[in-house]
């Protein structure tokens, strides 16, 4: 039930991230969700697209610096304190988180998240058996 | 213009002559030094020297091969001491072109000696008892510090051993103490003068009245500027650590080219081809003899440092010759805030991180009136997590590693495989983006 996320190290240059989507797009890869963390020279684009293995592969063709991580993407109720639901689990239940991010889509009245816990593993079963809904990648791709 | 005084005045106007024959006869002693190292005792020997009775004249001199900065790496750690270790009572190390590093070991008599040359250049400089002496630059192993310090203690003054950096505790020392002497690189001079301008100190508050400054290359048009703006006389000194440090050459109240002490050093300026002198005035790399040292004797050390023997004589009746300012350099040695730096030492330190390709790149340009390095580095794909406190840690660790070898602090920047000049040729690593002086 983990999805993929995409990493990429994207130095801090004019049109770099231009570079990366037009690679994408031109291979009929849809991006889901994205995030991008910086810093004063460089940044990390994180991703989550319809086609991992084929996006991994055309931006390390193209010499760019990728790696993969694994990431929990939740449902979350696309209402005022929908996300507060989720993440009273998560502190209650001590679960670490190392960043989370928005999806560029949401389905009918849920809004979905992604989450990077320290430790996937027990984070999908702690939220799985606190019933929070869970995504796996074969939805995320056919969003 | 300040009086014109000597702190020994028998030396420091010494005719030609008796000045010449005291040279030989001290590098005489200088070359059976050598000859008990294990470093000189090969190479004097293949060059037909067994022994002080082989000079004959000054122009013996020639037939003593040259030492370099490699030698003395070479030579690491202490084949080129000359006295038992007991007599030794200081060492300084500087910077090598690799991670090794050079070092000069000092006797008793050496550290007074070039305490006696110092003193003599702080009071042909026209400062004395009376005044207190700030000294802006670092203690430690850098020669720049403890040197001057010495020198000061000598001649009399209030020594306050500042050291390098925290400007707004220098200001409020110079106001409070009112430091009427400063030594300093004319960078941070520069920017503690802009310091005070921000702040708006009352500059009546200041007693400044001197600035010896050194050990970075700055134009005539530099010191006119910071005289104009501190109200205060520059002079200009030079020195390095193979020759002790600071007290090598000074300028005298006439300001007109650096005394350099040819009763410790003999001097030439040598063109750079041939290696046979040139005439005064015109430019050379400039090479010494030790003439007084006993741990550490240099025979015809090439400092790569260009220069001009400024001819004829001083107002100041000093006999010892002026050496013209710095020009530059003939090797790729980059002198960054006051500090030495080689871009082999740099490369030295990235060839051991991993985590960061072989393609670099060194760039310097001013921050304010301070230097700024910046060193770009490309990471290595298959290292790359998505971590980004991964990559801050990394780029840490590559500062600190730097900073452990060249003892200043870099910008370290990361950067995309490709991106920058590959490492294959001679690949141009190096921009000075600094104005030319």
């Amino acid at each position: 039930m983990k999805v993929t996320q995409i990493s990429l190290f994207l130095e801090n240059r004019k049109g770099r991230l231009f570079d990366v989507c037009t690679l994408l797009g031109k291979n009929g890869i849809n991006i889901r969700a994205l995030n991008i963390a910086e810093t004063d020279e460089f940044g990390i684009l994180r991703m989550v697209v319809d086609k991992p293995d084929k996006a991994l592969s055309v931006l390390k063709a193209n010499h760019f610096v990728a790696s993969v991580t694994d990431i929990v993407a939740v449902e979350v109720d696309d209402r005022p304190g929908g996300l507060a639901n989720v993440l009273r689990i998560v502190t209650e239940t001590g679960l670490n988180i190392e960043y989370m991010y928005g999806f560029v889509e949401s389905r009918t009245d849920k809004a979905l998240m992604v989450f990077r816990f320290e430790n996937p593993d027990k984070a999908l079963d702690v939220l799985q058996k606190n019933g929070v809904s869970v995504v796996g990648s074969s939805e995320v791709e056919t969003l | 213009m300040d009086q014109v005084r000597y702190w020994n005045r028998e030396r420091e106007t010494i005719d030609r002559a008796a000045l010449q024959a005291l040279q030989l006869s001290c590098l005489k002693e200088t070359v059976d030094r050598a000859l008990s190292t294990s470093f000189y005792r090969n190479r004097l020997e293949r060059a037909g020297i067994r022994g002080a009775n082989d000079i004959r004249s000054l122009d013996d001199l020639n037939r003593i091969p040259f030492t370099t900065k490699d030698d003395l790496r070479e030579a690491y750690p202490d084949r080129l001491c000359a006295v038992p270790r007991s007599e030794v009572v200081r060492l300084h190390t500087s910077s090598g072109t690799t991670g090794t590093p050079t070092v000069i070991y000092h006797t008793a008599s050496d550290i007074h000696n070039w305490t006696e040359l110092v003193a003599r250049c702080i009071v042909a400089a026209g400062a004395g008892p009376q005044d207190v002496f700030q000294n802006m630059t670092t203690y430690g192993l850098f020669t720049g510090g403890l040197g001057l310090h010495y020198g000061a203690e000598q001649v009399g003054m209030l020594v306050i051993p500042a050291s390098s950096g925290n400007t707004a505790r220098q200001i409020r020392m110079m106001e409070d103490f009112g430091t009427t002497v400063v030594h300093a690189t004319p960078s941070y001079l520069l920017h503690i003068n802009s310091i005070i301008l921000h702040e708006k100190i009352d500059r009546s508050r200041l007693m400044l009245r001197k600035g010896f400054l050194g050990a970075e290359p700055y134009s005539e048009s530099t010191r006119k500027k910071i005289e104009e703006m501190l109200a205060i006389d520059v002079y200009n000194s030079y020195g390095l650590s193979e020759m002790n440090g600071p007290g090598v050459a000074f300028e005298c109240v006439y300001k007109n080219g650096m005394h350099v002490w040819e009763d410790a050093y003999i001097t030439e300026v040598l063109d750079q081809q041939t290696l046979r002198p040139v005439d005064d005035g015109a430019e050379g790399e400039l090479v010494f003899t030790t003439l007084q040292r006993t741990a550490t004797p240099l025979l015809r050390y090439r400092t790569r440092d260009l220069t001009a023997v400024c001819p004829g004589p001083c107002p100041c009746g000093r006999t010892h010759r002026r050496l013209d300012r710095i020009k530059g350099r003939t090797d790729d040695m980059l002198i960054i805030n006051g500090a030495n730096v080689f871009p082999s030492q740099i490369e030295t330190v990235l060839m051991n991180v991993p985590e960061v390709g072989t393609n670099y790149r060194i760039v310097i340009d001013k921050k304010g009136d301070l230097d700024r390095l910046t060193v770009d580095v490309e990471i290595y794909s298959k290292m790359f997590t998505g971590d980004i406190r991964e990559l801050d840690r990394l780029r840490g660790r590559i500062t600190s590693d730097l900073k452990a070898s060249l003892l200043i602090m870099p910008t370290v920047a990361l950067h995309e495989p490709g991106s920058l000049p590959v490492s294959e040729g001679k690949a141009k690593r190096v921009f000075d983006n600094r104005p030319k002086l």
